[in-house]
This record gives C-alpha cells, sequence and structure tokens, in this order.
C-alpha cells in the first residue's frame, strides 16, 4: 500500500517535470552540477550563462545531502557525489567548489546521503555568508524543499 | 550512596592536586639553543599569584629566561590558572629542570636543551615526505613500475638506493596514534606535539591560535642566516605537512590562518594547490570569510606566479627569486587522474604540474642562493588516496614521488653538500597479500595467495615507469586491515577517486552505495567504529632513508622529533658561543 502511494507520487513528479520541460523549452528551470560555473580556474570561477539567466528563477536541481549539523535542519549542502568528509584529513570548510547551499522553507529531515534528492526552489547566485554558521556559498536555492529521486 | 559520590568526588579532587598541572615545554623537551619558544604552566585549578613559584634549575624561571611571567587568574573557559612566559629562549646547551608550585600543586619537567656543532656539514636540505607512505608502498611500486622474475625484482627504485635508514616513532604527545600534522610538526620544529596542531604545544584553552609555540625550521633558518625556504605539495598549501613549515595552530584545520600565516613568512618557493584560501570571498571558488586577496599581496612581495604547468616553467625561468605557484583550488588531482585518466577534476584544471616537475623548479630556483636552501616536498596524494583504500592512485602518486625522488639524487650528487632525506610522516595498515585474477572466480575467489598469487600482469611497454594499464589480470590484492563499511570491488577504481562510505541520518558511515552493483561487489562490515569515514592511519613505525652529507646520522630508533636535531646539527644551527 505505501509502496504504491509512493510509486503514485514519483510518477506524478515525472509527469510535472515533463510538463515543466515542455513549457519552459529544453533543460531551462533544471540545473546541473556541470553547469554552475562557465570558466572554473585558479583564480576563481566565473558562473555560467545559464546560471546567470536563471538567477531569481525557480529551479530544480539533483545532487545528494551532504551531512548537515543537525537531523532537522533548514540548511544543507547539495553536492555532486555523495560526500565523506574526513575529520583528519579535512575540515567542514573542505567543500568542493561545485556545491549548491540551500535553504528550505521548513525544515525537512536529513535524507540518507545515499539517496538522490531532487531540490526546488528560488535561485540565489553571488557571495553570502550564513549569519549562523558563518559559511560561505556562492550558489543558492532558497525556500526550497526537496523529495527523494 | 551519597557518601560513595562524597568519597569519589573527594578523591578525584585529591589525586590530580598533586599531579595535574602540566608544564610546556613537556617533560624531556628537547629545545635547540638559542631558539624562541613560549613556556606556559596549566594549573589544576585557581591559585593565589602570591602562592605560585615558578623555577628552572632552582632560580626563578622569568630571571633565568630574562622575561616576566604573566599570571592568568582564570584561563578563558577554564576555571583554573596559569603562568606563561612568551618569545624566551636559552642559550647554553644543558639539563634544565623546571618546577612550578603552587599551594600543593606541583609539577616537575626537564628539558634537554641542545648546542650543534660549530661548522655546517649541510649546505641544502632535500626532505621527501610521501604522506602516509608503508612498506608495503615501496614494495607495491617496484613491483608494478619495475616487475619482478624469479621472486627477484626486475629493477630498482630510486628509493631503493639511498644509503641510510631508520626506523621513525609517530606516536603524538596525547595518544600512540598520529596524524599529518603533529608528525610533520615533528619533523619540523624537534618537538613532539599532539593530534591535529601545528608548530605549538597544545594547551587547554579553546582558542587555536594562543597554544604555547616552538621555532620552526623555517624560522630557525631565518634567524641563524640567509638560507632560502621551499614548500612543494601536491595538495592543497595549507594544508598540515606543508603547513608545518609555517604554521602555529593547535587546529590544523584553520586554513585561511595558516595561508596569512605563509604570506607573512613567505618562503622563496611555494608550490602546491590551495588557492581558495588565497581569493577574496567575493571571488567564487573563495574559501575565506574576509575581502584579502593574497595572490595580489605575494605579487607585491615580488612573487612570479605560476598557474599552470606552463606558467611553472616560464616562473622557473624568471629571475625573481620567488615563486608562488598554484596549481589548484583544492587538493591536485592524483597523478593517474593528471597523467592518465582525466578523471577527478583534471577537466577543471587540465594543465597541472606533476611533482617531477614542482620537484625541479623548486630545486633549480633554491639551488641559486649561495647560502643554501631548505626545501620540503611532499607527495601527498599517497595519503590522500590511502584513506579510501584506492591503491591503484596510491601506488601511482608512490611510483611519481620515486621519481622526484629521482631528481633530488640527481642534484645531491652533483653537490655533495646537500642531505636527502626520503620518509613517510606515519603510515597506514595495508599491505600487499597477492594477486587478484577474475579467472579464478568471482570476489574473494579471485584473490590468489601463497604459491597461486604468480607475478603481476602490469607492463610498461614505453618505459615511462608507469604501469601501460592498471586493468590487467593478475593485478595487486592490497588491503586495509581497518575498515568502515564499504563494497569490495576487487579492482581499480577507473572512473573518480574511491569513496567507500557516507554518512546516514544518525552521523554513522555507511558503505557508499555507488558500488553495490559493481560485478562481484561485496560488503564487508567496517571493524573501526562507526564515526570513522575511511581507513586510518597505523601507528607502525615509519622508514627514513637518507643519502648526502651527514646522511649517517640517521640510524636505528629514532623519535620523528630527534630527526630535527640531526639536521639542526649537520646545519650548525646553535654553534656555542664565546663564554657558553
Amino acid at each position: 500500500m505505501i509502496r504504491q502511494s509512493r510509486r503514485a507520487v514519483l510518477l506524478a513528479t515525472v509527469c510535472l517535470a515533463v510538463a515543466a520541460a515542455a513549457r519552459a523549452g529544453e533543460g531551462s528551470g533544471t540545473l546541473a552540477f556541470d553547469e554552475l560555473y562557465g570558466k572554473v580556474g585558479v583564480l576563481g570561477l566565473s558562473f555560467s550563462d545559464k546560471l546567470r539567466a536563471l538567477k531569481g528563477q525557480t529551479v530544480r536541481m539533483k545532487g545528494f545531502m551532504a551531512p548537515p549539523l543537525k537531523a532537522e535542519a533548514k540548511f544543507f549542502v547539495l553536492t555532486k557525489r555523495p560526500m565523506a568528509l574526513c575529520p583528519f584529513c579535512s575540515s567542514d570548510a573542505d567543500w568542493p567548489a561545485d556545491i549548491v547551499v540551500v535553504y528550505l522553507d521548513r525544515a525537512q529531515t536529513f535524507e540518507q546521503a545515499n539517496a538522490l534528492i531532487e531540490v526546488t526552489g528560488t535561485l540565489e547566485v553571488g557571495s553570502w555568508t550564513d549569519p549562523e554558521t558563518g559559511f560561505v556559498s556562492q550558489v543558492r536555492i532558497v525556500g526550497a524543499r526537496f523529495d527523494r529521486v | 550512596m551519597r557518601r560513595t559520590l562524597f568519597l569519589l568526588a573527594a578523591s578525584t579532587c585529591l589525586v590530580p592536586a598533586a599531579h595535574a598541572a602540566e608544564i610546556m615545554p613537556l617533560d624531556r623537551a628537547t629545545i635547540l639553543a638559542g631558539s624562541p619558544f613560549d613556556m606556559k604552566v596549566e594549573f589544576d585549578g585557581v591559585v593565589k599569584p602570591g602562592d605560585v613559584s615558578v623555577t628552572i634549575n632552582g632560580e626563578p624561571a622569568a630571571g633565568l629566561l630574562g622575561k616576566d611571567a604573566t599570571f592568568i587568574e582564570r584561563e578563558e573557559g577554564v576555571d583554573a590558572s596559569a603562568v606563561r612566559i612568551d618569545g624566551v629562549s636559552i642559550a647554553t646547551p644543558g639539563s634544565y629542570t623546571v618546577e612550578a608550585k603552587a599551594g600543593d600543586e606541583t609539577k616537575s619537567v626537564t628539558w634537554d636543551v641542545y648546542g650543534t656543532p660549530g661548522t655546517p656539514v649541510v649546505k641544502n636540505v632535500i626532505f621527501m615526505i610521501a604522506d602516509g607512505l608503508s612498506v608495503a608502498d615501496r614494495t607495491t611500486a617496484r613491483l608494478m613500475s619495475k616487475g619482478m622474475t624469479g621472486g627477484k625484482a626486475d629493477g630498482r627504485l630510486n628509493m631503493d638506493d639511498l644509503d641510510y635508514a631508520a626506523f621513525i616513532g609517530t606516536s603524538s604527545t596525547g595518544s600512540i596514534a598520529t596524524d599529518s600534522a603533529n608528525t610533520a610538526s615533528a619533523y619540523m620544529t624537534g618537538h613532539k606535539t599532539a593530534v591535529n596542531a601545528l608548530g605549538v604545544y597544545a594547551d587547554r584553552t579553546e582558542d587555536t591560535l594562543d597554544d604555547p609555540k616552538v621555532e620552526l625550521i623555517s624560522e630557525a633558518l631565518r634567524r641563524t642566516g640567509g638560507k632560502s625556504v621551499g614548500i612543494v605539495s601536491t595538495a592543497e598549501i595549507e594544508d598540515a605537512t606543508p603547513a608545518a613549515l609555517i604554521a602555529h595552530t593547535r587546529k590544523r584545520a584553520d586554513k585561511p590562518e595558516i595561508a596569512d600565516m605563509l604570506l607573512a613568512h613567505q618562503p622563496e618557493v611555494i608550490l602546491g594547490g590551495g588557492s581558495a584560501y588565497f581569493l577574496p570571498r567575493s571571488t567564487p571558488g573563495s574559501k575565506r570569510k574576509d575581502d584579502e586577496n593574497l595572490v595580489e599581496k605575494f605579487q607585491d612581495a615580488g612573487y612570479a606566479l605560476a598557474t599552470d604547468a606552463e606558467g611553472l616553467k616560464a616562473a622557473g625561468g624568471s629571475n625573481s627569486g620567488r615563486i608562488l605557484g598554484l596549481f589548484h583550488t583544492g587538493n591536485m588531482d592524483t597523478a593517474l587522474d593528471r597523467k592518465f585518466l582525466g578523471k577527478g577534476t583534471v577537466q577543471d584544471f587540465p594543465n597541472q604540474p606533476g611533482l617531477v616537475e614542482m620537484t625541479r623548479v623548486a630545486i633549480d630556483q633554491l639551488a641559486k642562493d649561495p647560502d643554501g636552501f631548505f626545501v620540503m616536498i611532499e607527495a601527498a596524494t599517497v595519503d590522500k588516496m590511502k584513506h579510501p583504500m584506492d591503491w591503484e592512485r596510491a601506488m601511482i602518486d608512490t611510483i611519481e614521488f620515486d621519481q622526484a625522488v629521482g631528481v633530488a639524487r640527481d642534484f645531491v650528487a652533483a653537490h655533495p653538500d646537500t642531505l636527502l632525506v626520503v620518509t613517510g610522516d606515519h603510515t597506514h595498515g595495508n599491505s600487499l597479500i597477492g594477486t587478484i585474477d577474475p579467472a579464478r572466480g568471482e570476489g574473494r575467489e579471485s584473490v590468489g595467495v601463497y604459491a597461486d598469487a604468480g607475478f603481476l600482469g602490469y607492463r610498461d611497454e614505453n618505459g615511462d615507469g608507469y604501469p601501460d594499464d592498471l586493468n590487467v589480470a593478475p593485478r595487486i590484492a592490497m588491503f586495509s586491515n581497518n575498515f568502515p563499511d564499504y563494497y569490495e570491488t576487487w579492482g581499480p577504481k577507473l572512473d573518480d577517486p574511491f569513496e567507500p562510505a557516507v554518512k546516514d541520518e544518525n552521523g554513522d558511515y555507511v558503505a557508499n552505495a555507488e558500488y553495490k552493483d559493481v560485478p562481484g561487489a561485496v560488503l564487508r562490515e567496517g571493524n573501526l567504529p562507526k564515526s570513522a569515514d575511511t581507513a586510518v592511519h597505523a601507528v607502525d613505525d615509519v622508514v627514513l632513508q637518507a643519502s648526502g652529507a651527514g646522511a649517517e646520522k640517521f640510524h636505528g630508533y629514532m623519535e620523528q622529533s630527534d630527526v630535527y636535531r640531526v639536521i639542526a646539527e649537520l646545519m650548525a644551527l646553535a654553534p656555542a658561543k664565546p663564554g657558553n
């Protein structure tokens, strides 16, 4: 019974995605990790044209939820691959460059890092320091919610 | 019940009262004569200034050290008193007994202050560290690079012909176990310290930048003469091993601060990754929390900047005398990804130089200093790939390290007043136990041991020292004796570097499901606590090898801190002064 209803939700998500893609043209509204930066270099990264174009709009992005500090959190880091941060070889500051910080519209429970999730929310671009944690981010999805894919 | 509790409380109060005070530098510290250090006494409780006495060989410490002591009644966040005398030094070699008293609390430690011969034997030091280098890595690199016939190696590594060797104890001040911070710090200061600490003794306050400092090799060289200093690493240049040459911090993760310390120290040659900590926070890719632009500040200080292999070549040919080479925002990619597969982050950073080129440019540049030089060259990714048990990447990096050792050996041959040290900083629990051949069966049945192992199937037709193909049979059967939950896939990870475990919603590390469906994959239940994300360092001794001037001083068993003393003696950093 539970399985059935989950499938129904999944189907609904797929239908919505297809409808959105059909409405907005190919790829628009969806953002992939490879599409964040146009130029990557030692002296800094530059945002891609696509990222700039989607600024302020609703976007969907798939990725993995990095382990947050608390199980119930409104703030987490979305990464391209599942993350394992080693306390001795790296610090919490040792994130890869291509991460997206997600601010949820309400707290949701931490999803298994092994599970691919899709985040939907409004795209924010530009340097911003989280007042509570001091975490500096360049790309954010705010007012967001996520679902397991 | 209440009485028991009272008794327990009484005994826990009584026992530490006589023993809990701590003095830094710690008991049996070996201190280079004339080298500045911070002295700190931590009392177990709040004491009255009038009750405190700190003496050295019976004299008031402040008098002998020539500097007033500072009494701190209550340390920040600690309900206890302390005494500090910062930036002091002792010029005369000898044994110094330090006694601290306050009421019932007493503590006594003895320091060994050592001098050096008056005449240096060594002009240049090339100190090469393959991070996490175990004996198994040397064996495996030799087999993969050179091959074996009839039980005899078909060739020799550059490391195989270094002249002297010693076993090195790598333990930290607070634990038999160890990390790359305390180990590199012991090599570069002559003082052992705690896990995660660099250039300091670890005190009890929360502030990571207030711990009692000791002198770093690069500071000793600036203080005593005009030698140039070089730091080369395939890691972020702020990572523990390279940071050990320039940093004083309780916490190796203080990377923006470590970048600032690098700027303050200004070593003549800096080559590695980690540019993210040089960029102002407004620049995407930055990991700073302020608007400082360290790249510009280094350029203002006269450094030639290189950001890729071509730039490094150009900077090596410039007459600026100072080179800042930053080749990645984070850690540089492994040799396997950089040179052969193009995986990892090579697409974003396609022209990273290798350790061999970095070694060559660094030594060429530093050798222009008529006073000589000290350079630390680190193959960092050996360790960074052994943690996730990505054996092929770690072994290819070991071969690259060995080729860099070849460059250093050529320099020593032409410059006999140079000391070459080749070592790891700590080991890992990995061993080569045989071969893997899928023809024998799937999963564990593919492992061949004893007579069944036979020989390895790697070939090096183009003679570059690296196997032409890693996905051969038979291939290496290397395992770690410790691991988190993970899927063993019995073969090289030719896509991206291995990530064995990921964190779950309880904060536990569980096997990364990405590898579940690899044919033959087997779930191995970890033997480490679930908080461990990857395989850990071993406590086993490290093998240190040396050639060139003074190399015979390395022998038998030595503490990591003794290695510094040998180098200080060979470079005559504390010659006896008249009147001593």
